[in-house]
Formats: structure tokens, C-alpha cells, sequence
């Protein structure tokens, strides 16, 4: 019967490598253009040039300019590295933080259980936006603060499959098996381990999501102010020239598109690996 | 033989008058291959038999030797990367793989019927089970109304009671046991000519079983179908099946009649399966178990000569480069063995161990009193009573639902909180495993039926091992542990997933003993495994407790194997101890009559016995636990109106040590069968007691 298994799967592991290969060099890419673009970008991305407001794509400028004459391409390049500064920050904050409440509440059980969803389903019924609005008010704009709103409204999500996850490995019989032992750090050392393709799941859709919250964010204006290269800001300050010069919206746009498929693709492909392994 | 062609059209009846004329099923040289990444894998290897038409043959083997590839072949379902490289299947003389698609599902609707295991996953789950059946007449052209009244008549062939009210039910408000008769009423319909059962009653406990098995007992004699049972279960294909094939690594190793194959097989392997098995009333203290060491080589990894050369005592080098040819070795009787004559009496492999006498005197190391626990607001254990001696195997046997998991489990300080005391060693323990200290903590350890879960799958072998040997202070280095578990070394730095289940089950066992336990609570330990394996880990079990003096409380289903390993048997029926004693008083009799239709099911799989149908009417088990009288009262042929109904059976003395919790006098009560009674205790005087 292995052989049956091993044949079935076969076919679409290879449909995973392929996947998974693409998907990563897409995010790698991205990941190399935020870190070197002040030596990869033809001109500065900051660079205003009235003299050559709106020009369509050509040998000069790659992508055109904008309002400004500023040089597209090169502010598309420059536009990744906040993006890809906020959104891991935030994910990787939202992941563990939310691991952690996921696990307490699952293994504990009873009211400490109860509780701790109670509250992650009143932060999950605010709204998100909201929220940001709020923060921002309060704790005025930084990189800090639009992390901090991102990861906070993932926190329930990562917990809640953290938690159903840890609610089925704790029925098992060799967690039972180590309770009867009197196990220390039963939590950790038992069932982590058993739940960590669920965080890794969480960790890649959630960095798909928060690269979407971190554009959205400087859309509306509360994350990089109006005026940088960020993506999302890009799409918010262009986006009245979208009819007469639709490439400066369509350049941020698809970039943002473009990273967020390539974490999907190695998402999905990592998942069917660990369904198939 | 080109006639396939010519009834590749035909299907049903006309088939059945076809060419070769031949009634029955016939399968010549069929092989099928699977595609795997390293290429063609033979599962199934030149294969031929025949059945006709009312017989019923088994095929038998381990898991892995190609039994339901070969069963899925004959109804061309394979899987995709599967395919028939050779051979035929005829079915009344037409050759089921020349049909063209239409024709094969004209020839699956009206020929054709298959019971899988795991009825369960057979039924669709959002449908009434009336409605299901209904659907299939309907296909077959039946009228709405005329469908609903046959679908009531299937349901009461099959035996279950209130057919309306089942008809109206879904899947999952049937037990296991009925929803494999709602199956087997769908396999009844229109008639099979090929009726495939694969392992149809795996994951049934003993007396749903063993109604299963009368049911199909009936239903096949009934409909004139060839029957094809698919087995590792060496007793279920003896007693139900007209003829054995004995499938090996793809290739039909030994066949025969089924009564002539299991007295005196032919092939070393039938030989192994057979000596594997405890036999209902045989103890540790009278043979010690052997399984077939190793395991069977995966598809396409068959060596050159004999498949089973590497497993076999009897090879040699003959048998590891020629193939040995099927050879006749009586009538009827055919074997693929070089050296069939020197193969030993099977029954007699294997020498009993000296073990020191059961439950040495003194205070008891464990003594349950008053135990309850619910779920909800049923007692699944209800006020028991029970005594477990130092170095004594404390067998617990009853049917699914009986509550004897969850008086384990209240013993180790698992499940639900309730009422009652657990003293050990004369201390009370409390009721939960967290409050108890680590001192009484070390001192009860847990073996749990499923090997897949009872392992922490991110855990190499030896972490799990070096974890337990750590929190249970013991003082072994991992390596020895495993060792003495019988755990090849190189399997240490493996995670559980590549084990075998009988690897994963010594795993477990080793851990429990990391620390020198005094109590071991086995929970159905064998239950999951192949009976080659579970001879093993039964072996096992039983030379840890003799070199440990460890006290076992041993759960089982499966009266024999509880009779092998156990000193003392408690019965559970519903929530209470119904009887109790030392195991061969419990298994001889005078015992209670629900022990007795235990013993009835445990004999019938051997055929030592004949089976007694009626007596425990199906579906019984799912009514509500009755609030006065005794709880077997429903199901009890020796009940006594007015009595049994009305008043709490008294906890009697039938002998030495042996209480039964019944109103008939122990006179009365019933013993088993004089032939099949377990063999007299070696030393009689310790049972001299005056025989009521």
C-alpha cells in the first residue's frame, strides 16, 4: 500500500517543487532589490525632473515618469524596502506572539481557555482600520506603529489555529503518555514540535497578508507618509493620473501583485509538502 | 481463449451462458504492477484460483502481501498508477478485464458486489441509510414505492431490528456493527455473482463480529454468489470459507481446503501465521508464542528463489535462488514450498516458559474500590470492585463500550473524575495523574492501543526513550532499553513514522518500562496489529513481566488473548464486573452467560464450536442501560422472568477465588464446550476446591 501512496503523491510533489521554486525566487528578488536598489536604480528615486513630467515607458526611462518626473522603475525598486522591513517584522511578531496565546489557551483549557478567546474575538470584530486610524492618532506615524497594528490584528488569527491544532495533538495518547510521566514543559517540548507545520502555515498566508496591510496602510496615509517610493503610498499619490498615465499606478500596483503571488506559490507548495509528507 | 472479445458486449445474465461455460469465478496468471518512482512494482504475481458459484474462498496473508490489490483487480478497481500486466478474470466464462468502460459498469451494477472494510466510510454520511438503499433499487429501475418496501425487506434479511426505524437513520446513529449490515443489504441487491468482502469485520470487536460473520454465513448460501474473503485473520477465513489461498509477497503460496490447510499447512508461512495466533483457552504457561520474524518484502523488492526465504527457519540455497514451483500436497491441496515435508507440527513450535506462580500472597499492590466514572450522565464504570496482585496479569475482557478503557484509563489517572478510591500499596492515589506524586507517578505506567498516536511523531526514538528514562528517573541508557525490547539499534535515531506498527508498539513498551514500573496498564495493546506481529508483542509483554515481576492490568476485546497472557480474568459488561477469577476458571466455566457468549465467539472463529445465532440480538448493545435488575438481562438466554429483570444480581462464589455476579445458582451456570476447555491447570490441587 506504501507503494500506492508513494506513486499518488509523486506527481504532485513535482508540481510543489516547481511551485515552490518560483514562488521563492519572485520573493528572493524582491527581498535583493530592498536590500542594494540604491545601486540597482537608474536614477534616484527622489529625483524630481519637471521637464520630464508623464513620459510613457521608453530607452529612457524604463517604466516612465511621474507628476514629477521622477523616475518609476527606480521608485518601484526603492518602494520594497519598506514594505519588506514591515510586513516580516509584523508577521513574525503576529506568529509568535500568537503561537504562544494559541498554545497556552489549547493545552490549559478550561476558563484560561475560554477567556483568552473571548478577548481575541473582541479584537478580531474591531475593525482593523480602525484600529490603525486610532494608533496612528495616538502614537503618530512610525514603522513601529503600523507593525505593531498589523501584528495585532493577526495575533487572533495565528492563536486560533495554533489553538485547534494544539487541541487535537493534546488528546493524543503520547501527550497522555507524558503527562503520566509528569512531563515538564509538556506544552512545549511535546506538542510544539506537532503543531509547528500549522505556524509555518499561519507565518507564510499571514506575510502574504501583512505585505496587503502594510500597502493598504500607506494607501490611506497612515503608514509611509505621501511622497516615498512605497508601494502603496505610490498607488494612493498616483492614482488620479490613472487615465493619462496609467503606468505610474500600474508599476506599484503590480509589484505589490506580483511579491504577494510569489508568497502564495511557496506557501501553497510548502503545505501540500507537509500534507504529503 | 480469444472469446473475450465476443462477450465484451454482453453483460448480466447473458454471461453467464457464455463460451467456456465455466459457473464462477476464475482467475488465471493475473499479475498487476504499480508505477512507482523507481520504476514497475509487481504486487500481484501470476495468481490463479477458482470459485464457484456458492462457495466461498479466503485469502489470507499480511498486510503488504498484495491481498487487496488482488481483490481490487478482480473488480478492475485499481488505483490509477495500478494495472493488470497478465492474466484473467472471468466471471461465469466472460473476461471482466476485456469489457469496455460501459460495459464494466453495467457488469459492476449487476454482478458485482464489494463490502470494505470501515463500513463507516462506505455510506454517505448525509443521507438516511433508507434513502441510500432506495437509490441504488431506484437505478435499477424499481418504482419509488415498490423500492421502499424492498429496502425494509434487505434491512431485516441483514438482521437488524426495526428495519423502519434504522431506514430513517443516518451513518453516524448506527454502530460499526450496523452499519456493516447496511452494507452488506446493499451488496444483497440484485443479486452478485461476485461478492468481494474485504476485511469485512476489522475494527469490529468479538461479538459484533462474530454476528457479522453468521450474517454473511447466511446471506452467502442464500444468494449462490462466488464469495472471496479477504483476511490477515487466520480463525475468521477458517471458519467462514470453503477454501484458503495463502497470498505471500504477490503469489499464491498455499491453497486448499480450509480445514486441511489450517491442520496441516504446507508452506512454512501458513505454518508461522497459524503458530502466531493464541488459540482460545492456551496460556502463556503452556507454549510461548512465535511470530514470523522480519516483514514481508514491499512490491518489487521480491528476492530471486523463494519470497519467503528470508523469513523462513527451513531455507536454504535452494530455496534463495530457485523459485519453488506450486506443487501438489494432497487433494486439492497445492503449495510453493521446496521442503513442505520437513516442516514442523505447527502447534508445537515454541516451549513454555517456567513462570513463577501467579499473584504471589500477601497484601495486593493495587486495590480499586467503588469505582465510578461518568461521562455525562451515564456511569461508563459503575462501582467496581478489584484487587491486582504484585506480579500478577490482571486480564480485563469485554465488548466495545463496556468501560473497561475508562476503568484503565481512572487507574493511571486518566479521563474523568468520580467517585471511589485507588489505593496502591495499601496508600490512596488520587483520582487525577497531576495531582499524584512523582514517586506514584513512576509507579503506574500506560501502554495504549493505537501505536500511530502513542508515539510523539517529532520524537526520534531515542528522544522518546531518553525523555522517559529521564522523567521516570530510570537508570538504562536508551540503547539498553531498546534492547530489551527487542528493538534493532539502528532504529534509534528513526522517527515514528517509519516504524512498522509493531516497531511503534515496542517503542511504547519499552518507554513504560524506563523507569521500573510496579503496574502496567496495557490498553488493548494488540488490538491494531497484523496477527503475525501481535504474536511479538504478546511474546514481548510476557518476558518483560517475567523478568520485571511488573503486575499488568491487561485489556482485550479477544478472550484468547487475554486467556494466553492473563493469571486472572475480569469480565466487564456495561460499567460493572460481571465476573472474576483465576483465567482458566473464567474461560472453563461455570462462568457468567455473557463470559459465555464471549467463549461462544472466541471458539466459533476456529471452528471448534459451533456458533449459537440468536442469542445476542444485533443492535442489543445500543439500548439504554436498564435501571433495575441485572444489565445482561435483555441478552441473557438463562434469564428468569421476574427475577432477573427486577432484582440486582448478588456477587456469587463459584470456586476458589472466582465470584460471578449472577441469580443462578453456579451449578447452573453454563461452562464452556468439554472439547475446546482450556487444558486442566498443571497443578490441580491449587483448584481442588469442591466443583459446585
Amino acid at each position: 500500500m506504501s507503494a500506492v501512496a508513494l506513486s499518488r503523491a509523486r506527481p504532485a510533489t513535482r508540481r510543489h517543487r516547481v511551485a515552490l521554486a518560483c514562488g521563492l525566487a519572485i520573493v528572493l528578488a524582491w527581498a535583493v532589490v530592498a536590500a542594494l536598489w540604491p545601486h540597482l536604480a537608474p536614477y534616484d528615486p527622489e529625483l524630481q525632473d519637471p521637464a520630464h513630467r508623464f513620459l510613457p515607458p521608453g530607452p529612457g526611462h524604463w517604466l516612465g515618469t511621474d507628476q514629477f518626473g521622477r523616475d518609476t522603475f527606480s521608485r518601484m525598486l526603492a518602494g520594497a524596502r519598506p514594505v519588506l522591513l514591515v510586513a516580516p517584522a509584523a508577521t513574525a511578531l503576529a506568529v509568535v506572539a500568537g503561537t504562544l496565546v494559541g498554545l497556552a489557551a489549547g493545552s490549559r483549557g478550561g476558563l484560561v481557555d475560554e477567556i483568552v478567546m473571548r478577548v481575541l474575538d473582541a479584537v478580531v470584530v474591531f475593525p482593523a482600520i480602525i484600529a490603525a486610524v486610532l494608533f496612528v492618532a495616538l502614537a503618530g506615524r512610525s514603522v513601529t506603529v503600523v507593525v505593531l497594528v498589523i501584528a495585532g490584528s493577526f495575533v487572533p488569527i495565528v492563536a486560533k489555529s495554533v489553538r485547534a491544532a494544539t487541541l487535537v495533538e493534546r488528546e493524543k495518547a503520547y501527550v497522555e503518555a507524558a503527562r503520566l510521566r509528569g512531563e515538564r514543559a509538556l506544552t512545549l517540548r511535546e506538542i510544539l514540535p506537532n503543531v509547528l507545520p500549522t505556524v509555518l502555515v499561519e507565518a507564510t498566508s499571514r506575510f502574504g497578508d501583512a505585505i496587503f496591510a502594510a500597502a493598504t496602510l500607506s494607501f490611506l496615509g497612515l503608514g509611509q507618509p505621501p511622497g516615498s517610493p512605497d508601494w502603496g503610498a505610490s498607488v494612493s499619490d498616483n492614482r488620479l493620473w490613472l487615465q493619462p498615465a496609467p503606468w505610474t499606478v500600474l508599476a506599484p500596483a503590480l509589484a505589490i501583485a506580483s511579491l504577494v503571488v510569489g508568497i502564495a506559490l511557496a506557501a501553497d507548495a510548502l503545505r501540500g509538502r507537509w500534507e504529503a509528507s | 481463449m480469444s472469446t473475450a472479445g465476443n462477450t465484451s458486449g454482453n453483460i448480466a445474465g447473458d454471461t453467464r451462458e457464455s463460451v467456456s461455460g465455466i459457473a464462477g469465478l476464475a482467475v488465471e496468471d493475473l499479475s498487476v504492477t504499480y508505477r512507482t518512482g523507481r520504476g514497475e512494482a509487481a504486487a500481484v504475481t501470476g495468481v490463479s484460483f477458482r470459485v464457484a458459484p456458492g462457495e466461498t474462498y479466503g485469502i489470507v496473508g499480511e498486510s503488504g502481501c498484495g491481498k487487496t490489490t488482488l481483490g481490487r483487480a478482480l473488480g478492475r478497481h485499481l488505483p490509477p498508477e495500478g494495472a493488470v500486466t497478465g492474466g484473467s478474470v472471468r466471471l461465469d466464462g466472460a473476461d471482466v478485464l476485456e469489457l469496455s468502460p460501459a460495459a464494466l459498469r453495467a457488469w459492476r451494477a449487476t454482478s458485482l458486489a464489494v463490502v470494505h472494510q470501515e463500513a463507516g466510510g462506505s455510506l454517505d454520511p448525509t443521507m438516511r441509510v433508507g434513502a441510500q438503499l432506495a437509490e441504488i433499487l431506484r437505478a435499477r429501475g424499481h418504482g419509488r414505492a415498490e423500492a421502499r418496501r424492498e429496502v425494509l425487506r434487505l434491512l431485516g434479511r441483514v438482521l437488524l431490528p426495526d428495519p423502519a426505524s434504522i431506514a430513517r437513520r443516518y451513518p453516524h446513529q448506527l454502530s460499526g456493527g450496523q452499519q456493516q449490515r447496511v452494507v452488506i443489504a446493499a451488496a444483497l441487491i440484485g443479486r452478485p455473482r461476485l461478492l468481494v468482502l474485504d476485511e469485512p469485520t476489522t475494527g469490529l470487536d468479538a461479538t459484533v463480529e462474530h454476528e457479522i460473520l453468521e450474517l454473511i454465513g447466511l446471506v452467502r448460501a442464500e444468494i449462490g454468489a462466488a464469495v472471496v474473503l479477504i483476511s490477515h485473520d487466520l480463525g475468521l477465513v477458517a471458519r467462514l470459507c470453503d477454501r484458503v489461498g495463502v497470498l505471500y509477497a504477490g503469489r499464491l503460496v498455499e491453497e486448499g481446503r480450509a480445514r486441511d490447510v489450517l491442520a496441516a499447512p504446507a508452506h512454512p508461512y501458513t505454518a508461522a501465521l497459524l503458530a502466531a495466533v493464541p488459540r482460545f483457552g492456551e496460556s502463556r504457561r503452556d507454549r510461548e508464542l512465535t511470530a514470523v520474524p522480519g516483514r514481508p518484502p514491499a512490491p518489487g523488492d521480491a528476492p530471486p528463489g523463494c519470497a519467503f526465504a528470508p523469513r523462513c527457519a527451513l531455507a536454504d540455497d535452494l530455496c534463495r535462488r530457485t523459485p519453488p514451483p506450486l506443487e501438489a500436497r494432497g487433494a486439492g491441496h497445492v503449495a510453493r514450498c521446496h521442503h513442505s515435508a520437513r516442516l514442523p507440527e505447527p502447534r508445537l513450535a515454541g516451549s513454555p516458559p517456567a513462570l513463577a506462580p501467579a499473584g504471589e500472597p500477601g497484601p495486593p499492590l493495587l486495590e480499586i474500590g467503588g469505582l465510578t466514572r461518568r461521562y455525562g450522565r451515564t456511569a461508563v464504570v459503575d462501582d467496581v470492585d478489584l484487587t491486582i496482585g504484585r506480579g500478577e496479569v490482571l486480564g480485563l475482557v469485554g465488548e466495545s463500550g463496556s468501560g473497561k478503557t475508562t476503568l484503565a484509563r481512572a487507574v493511571a489517572g486518566l479521563g474523568p473524575r468520580g467517585s471511589g478510591t485507588i489505593l496502591l500499596d495499601g496508600r490512596p492515589l488520587p483520582a487525577a495523574v497531576g495531582r499524584r506524586d512523582g514517586r506514584a507517578r513512576r509507579r503506574i505506567q500506560m501502554i495504549f492501543q493505537s501505536p500511530d498516536a502513542s508515539l510523539n511523531p517529532s520524537h526520534t526514538v531515542r528522544v522518546i526513550l531518553a525523555r522517559a528514562l529521564r522523567s521516570l528517573r530510570g537508570r538504562a541508557a536508551p540503547e539498553d532499553l531498546a534492547a530489551s525490547a527487542g528493538l534493532d539499534p539502528h532504529l534509534l535515531d528513526t522517527r515514528p513514522a517509519r516504524l512498522s506498527g509493531g516497531q511503534k508498539q515496542r517503542v511504547a513498551i519499552a518507554r513504560a518500562f524506563a523507569g521500573e514500573p510496579d503496574l502496567v496498564v496495557c490498553d488493548e495493546p494488540v488490538s491494531a496489529l497484523d496477527v503475525s506481529v501481535q504474536a511479538g508483542v504478546l511474546r514481548l509483554l510476557s518476558e518483560r513481566q517475567r523478568a520485571t515481576g511488573t503486575s499488568y492490568l491487561f485489556i482485550s476485546h479477544d478472550l484468547a488473548v487475554v486467556g494466553y497472557l492473563a493469571d486472572r480474568v475480569a469480565v466487564m459488561y456495561r460499567g460493572r464486573i460481571v465476573e472474576e477469577g483465576p483465567a482458566e476458571r473464567v474461560l472453563r466455566g461455570p462462568h457468567h452467560p455473557y463470559t459465555s457468549s464471549l467463549v461462544a465467539a472466541s471458539l466459533a472463529r476456529f471452528g471448534e464450536a459451533p456458533a449459537r445465532p440468536g442469542q445476542d440480538p444485533a443492535g442489543a448493545p445500543a439500548a439504554p442501560v436498564r435501571a433495575t435488575g441485572c444489565r445482561y438481562a435483555d441478552r441473557c438466554p438463562s434469564r428468569v422472568d421476574g427475577l432477573c429483570d427486577a432484582e440486582p444480581p448478588p456477587l456469587r462464589t463459584a470456586g476458589d477465588r472466582h465470584r460471578v455476579r449472577c441469580h443462578l445458582d453456579p451449578r447452573d451456570l453454563p461452562r464452556a464446550p468439554a472439547n475446546a476447555a482450556p487444558h486442566p491447570p498443571r497443578d490441580e490441587e491449587e483448584f481442588s476446591a469442591p466443583d459446585p
